[in-house]
């Protein structure tokens, strides 16, 4: 683990735990993720000059407004995090490798695969989760829309469905089906509730407008 | 029992709708008019559960956190063909963190009692050999791979042709049968084994005469069909909380069958039904994988047993692909006779799957009962291959045979000169698929098709249809409970359970109209085997089980309620109605009161009934199983690149029935989710098995090819209301009747389009290109 927090090894192995996560996170959260250049910024500092080791560390974690500490090992991800040490299972951990998106949440108001970040990267960074997409007891848009057109049957894509169609809205005021499918792209939903998501999605869009 | 004679509606509104007389129970509710003329059945209430589904605060089984519980994981075999030398937990047992180890064994509680030697042979890659408990999911890891087990490795055969070879290695060397669990899965029992190869199995029995039905016969196709295994990759995978206290055992599952998970934990463990209690408030998918305790369920249950704390044991997703269940795979042999006008003289056809180790590869229920050729034989083999148990998945056994009986039947209408919904009309008994021929083929604009390969362009369009069939399946042992609270609340109780079908909605639904009230008045208490037994959700049986038996109970409660009422209004009871939130005398509209006031005058705290399915009216019923038939008609309209072979699915045409439509939105959903799934049948889904080494290559949700929102078509439902009056909800399930027939709607499409067939699934662009290779 103690490898992760140098620069070195990843030049001399070419592929460290990080740089893997980099790569692995290509769904829809993980494509926003580079683009945002999120993990260039130096979260390592987070660590510089410590060695951190199996025991974990206490870090400071802001979610949904409110600040939290744990007890988090170099090897927590932010999704095992928030479910295990947070309580907060509002965020679902479904393949645990950025191919599913299940476990999209907002950090920074960026949409990430919280299974493929590390609690350690957060930072001061802002972590929005399902839980805390509703303000003030009002909910989001999205999330009556997909009351309304039943968008969710098991309910256990919802929280990622959500949040991906949610930070949609949040940054495109007029989607067209097509934005709607491509940002929930990398969001699967095993029973099929896809025609009612893009329904509720557009709906909503129009609420807001 | 008393009987007493009921008028209901019968048939097809806008088709052939009537009024039939049934004797029932005299203790059944009241004939309700079509939903029309109903308030809030039939109606799309808002799904009762959704608020919690978008907030994240439902709790699944993968959720729940109890005080003090451990994290149990399963040591997997690595080998497909084993025997277990030794095993020593020994340092495993002393690692921190770790509170508990179970080895599994041959010793009765097990489960397994059969062969030599202290643990069961290994027959699978990836079989459970032993299990730990330990204080999170990492040290549990880390203590998993601190077990030594010395295997002798023995060969092994994963595939279902090389099986059936006299030279291949054996998965059993003595008959097998496989029980039936609460979610069906069994097989017919007693028939023999000659190496890896069973049966065959003869469905219901020959009909008529083959050999003089072939000779009469016009025309006849022999085609053989293969179709692929796919998991069915829930999101929520398997798994429980066990928490066994002294006196009684809380299991917390992911199940479609909370009283089947606690009927098969407490005869694995020599206990008593009522001392194990089964709960699931909420369920992340299960598609007919999730009926049974499972090796999981019993693994916690020793843990639990053994440390004294709760344990939960999840599988993750490589263990979901890998044990999780899956739909076997089947090559399909088809001889079918027809007369030049199209109709159906002589089929023969013969299946082989193989389920792994497990039964029930069978593919043959759909040809034998969706056509009625009257001289019929089939002959189904199960193949038994050292690979990973299958399990029932949304209409088992149909989505399969479907494939093979519409492709045929598709290239017959070719053959003949015949459209493919002509030829149905003439070849097809339903009077449901016939009306939903009719209402499809409008909305779907079928008279635009054309001849296969007439597209002269690179990407070429294609129309193509298939029907589905699957029976009406009811469960008798299906009870639920109302109770209604001086405060004004209703609620109705079952351990049914809602496994994102909407079974909590529909409950709420029908005691709500029962009642005059509205759906969000009822609280639907459900997924707990405290409350009254439930059927399982599997089969598409749940909705026509528990919605009649809920009904009835809403109907006692009211009965009883009316008895308190009557006299305050100086009223008859039996003059009494619920409507509008109100009780009031049909006699006298100025004798009422509002329901809720009714309950604030109730004598005692609370009142309560309940209500047991009734056999379906007029004795439908066989056994505890009855038996009509939930038709389903799909249009495929598709686009095949022929440079890639890349194939793109524009637009789904469904049009189904289900009885009495409850909740059109959520039966909507349901199609919408059968066709998904279809869809990814037909193109993409296909577990592959490493013929070298035993294993699943593609045990994850990268490589296992899912389609998401790019590869969702446009998809319009066409609901059929039907009423068969055979119940006092006649609603029935849509999950299986959805899945049937889209995969093969899609391959006569792509026919359509190309002027080739593609006769097994997946149908990937590299066959795709083969195959337009090859013609």
């Amino acid at each position: 683990m103690k490898e992760d927090n140098t620069n070195e090894s990843q030049k001399n192995t070419g592929i460290s735990r990080r740089g893997f996560l980099k790569g692995a996170g290509l769904t829809t959260a993980g494509t926003v993720m580079l683009q945002s250049g999120l993990l260039g910024k130096d979260k390592e500092t987070i660590a510089a000059g410590e060695e951190v080791g199996i025991e974990g560390v206490v870090i400071r974690l802001k979610v949904n407004g409110k600040m939290h500490s744990a007890l988090v090992e170099p090897r927590d991800t932010l999704a095992y995090t928030l479910r295990e040490k947070l309580g907060l299972t509002g965020t679902k951990v479904v393949c645990d490798r950025g191919s599913c998106s299940a476990c999209t949440v907002w950090v920074d108001n960026i949409p990430v695969n919280s299974c493929s970040t590390l609690a350690l990267e957060v930072g001061d960074s802002e972590v929005t989760t399902v839980e805390g997409l509703a303000k003030d007891g009002k909910l989001h848009p999205v999330q009556e829309a997909f009351i309304e057109h039943d968008a969710s049957m098991c309910g256990f894509c919802t929280p990622g469905m959500v949040m991906s169609a949610a930070h949609l809205l949040e940054t495109n005021k007029n989607p067209s089906l097509a934005d709607v499918k491509n940002a929930t792209r990398g969001n699967l939903c095993r029973c099929g509730t896809y025609p009612h998501v893009f329904k509720a999605t557009l709906e909503a869009a129009k609420k807001m407008s | 029992m008393e009987e007493k004679k009921l008028k209901l509606p019968y048939g097809i509104p806008g088709h052939n709708l009537t009024e039939i007389e049934r004797v029932v129970p005299a203790d059944e509710p009241p004939a309700w008019p079509i939903n029309d003329k109903l308030k809030v059945v039939g109606k799309s209430v808002r799904r009762t559960d959704a608020l919690a589904k978008v907030t994240g605060a439902a709790k699944y089984t993968a959720d729940i956190q109890l005080s003090g519980m451990l994290i149990g994981k399963f040591l997997r075999a690595p080998h497909p063909n084993a025997t277990i030398r030794s095993i020593d937990t020994s340092a495993a047992e002393r690692h921190p963190g770790v509170y508990g180890v179970h080895v599994i064994t041959h010793h009765k509680h097990d489960g397994d009692e059969s062969g030599p030697g202290e643990f069961p042979e290994i027959k699978y890659a990836g079989q459970p050999v032993a299990g730990v408990a330990a204080v999170d999911m990492p040290t549990a890891i880390e203590a998993v791979k601190l077990i030594k087990v010395i295997y002798d490795t023995k060969p092994f055969v994963v595939d279902l042709e090389e099986a059936q070879k006299p030279e291949s290695p054996l998965v059993y060397d003595a008959p097998v049968d496989q029980q039936e669990t609460d979610g069906g899965g069994g097989s017919e029992s007693g028939l023999g084994l000659n190496g890896n190869v069973r049966g065959p199995s003869r469905g219901g029995g020959p009909r008529g005469d083959l050999e003089k039905g072939f000779a009469g016969a016009d025309i006849i196709l022999e085609n053989t069909y293969r179709t692929q295994v796919h998991t069915h990759s829930s999101l929520e995978t398997h798994g429980c909380v066990v928490d066994w206290k002294p006196d009684n055992i809380t299991i917390y599952a992911s199940t479609q069958s909370t009283k089947g998970v606690r009927n098969e934990f407490a005869n694995h463990f020599n206990l008593n039904k009522s001392q194990v209690r089964v709960i699931c408030e909420f369920m992340g998918g299960g598609f007919g994988s999730k009926h049974s305790a499972g090796d999981f369920g019993l693994m916690a249950g020793h843990l639990s047993k053994k440390t004294g704390r709760p344990v939960k044991l999840m599988l993750d997703r490589q263990e979901e692909h890998i044990s999780g269940g899956n739909r076997p795979n089947s090559i399909q042999y088809y001889k079918l006779g027809a007369k030049k006008n199209g109709e159906l003289v002589a089929m023969y056809q013969r299946s082989h799957g193989t389920g792994g180790v497990s039964l029930g590869a069978g593919v043959g229920h759909i040809a034998e009962a969706m056509y009625t050729c009257p001289n019929f034989t089939t002959e189904q083999y199960d193949v038994l291959t050292h690979a990973s148990p299958g399990a029932a998945w949304r209409a088992p056994g149909n989505v399969q045979g479907a494939f093979g009986l519409e492709s045929l039947i598709d290239e017959l209408a070719e053959k003949l000169g015949m459209d493919p919904l002509k030829l149905r009309d003439k070849i097809d008994p339903s009077e449901i698929r016939k009306v939903e021929r009719k209402r499809g083929a409008e909305k779907f604009n079928w008279a635009r098709r054309k001849k296969a390969n007439s597209d002269t362009g690179t990407v070429k369009k294609g129309l193509g249809m298939a029907q589905g069939h699957w029976p009406r399946i009811v469960h008798i042992d299906s009870t639920a409970e109302v109770r209604a609270y001086r405060d004004g609340g209703v609620e109705v109780r079952s351990s049914v359970q809602d496994i994102g079908t909407g079974t909590k909605t529909i409950m709420a639904q029908v005691v709500a109209e029962e009642l005059g009230l509205q759906a969000e008045d009822i609280t639907v208490s459900i997924g707990d085997t405290a409350f009254p037994d439930g059927p399982s959700s599997g089969g598409s049986i749940a909705t026509g089980s528990i919605t009649p038996a809920a009904r009835s109970a809403a109907y006692q409660l009211k009965l009883k309620l009316f008895d308190q009422v009557a006299k305050n209004l100086g009223a008859d009871a039996s003059d009494l109605v619920a409507e509008n939130g109100q009780i009031v005398s049909k006699k006298d509209a100025a004798k009422k009161v509002p329901f809720k006031e009714a309950l604030r005058k109730m004598r005692y705290e609370q009142i309560s009934a309940s209500g047991s399915r009734a056999d379906d009216y007029e004795g439908f019923a066989y056994g505890t199983i009855a038996h009509g038939e939930l038709g389903s008609v799909q249009f495929a309209e598709v686009s095949v690149d022929t440079e890639t072979g890349f194939i793109q699915v524009d637009k789904i045409v469904a049009a189904h029935s289900c009885g009495r439509p409850l909740n059109p939105k959520q039966i909507e959903s349901q199609i919408n989710g059968g066709v998904i799934q279809g869809i990814a049948y037909a193109l993409y889904e296909d577990r592959i098995m490493d013929k070298a080494t035993g294993q699943q290559v593609n045990k994850n949700l990268h490589q296992y090819k899912l389609p998401m929102s790019f590869e969702t078509p446009e998809i319009e439902n066409i609901i059929v209301e039907e009423y068969p009056a055979r119940s006092n909800t006649d609603a029935y399930g849509i999950g299986e009747p959805a899945n049937i027939s889209t995969a093969v709607a899609v391959a006569n499409a792509v026919y359509n389009a190309i002027g080739v067939r593609i006769k097994e699934l997946p149908i990937t662009p590299a066959k795709v290109l083969a195959a337009l290779n090859k013609a």
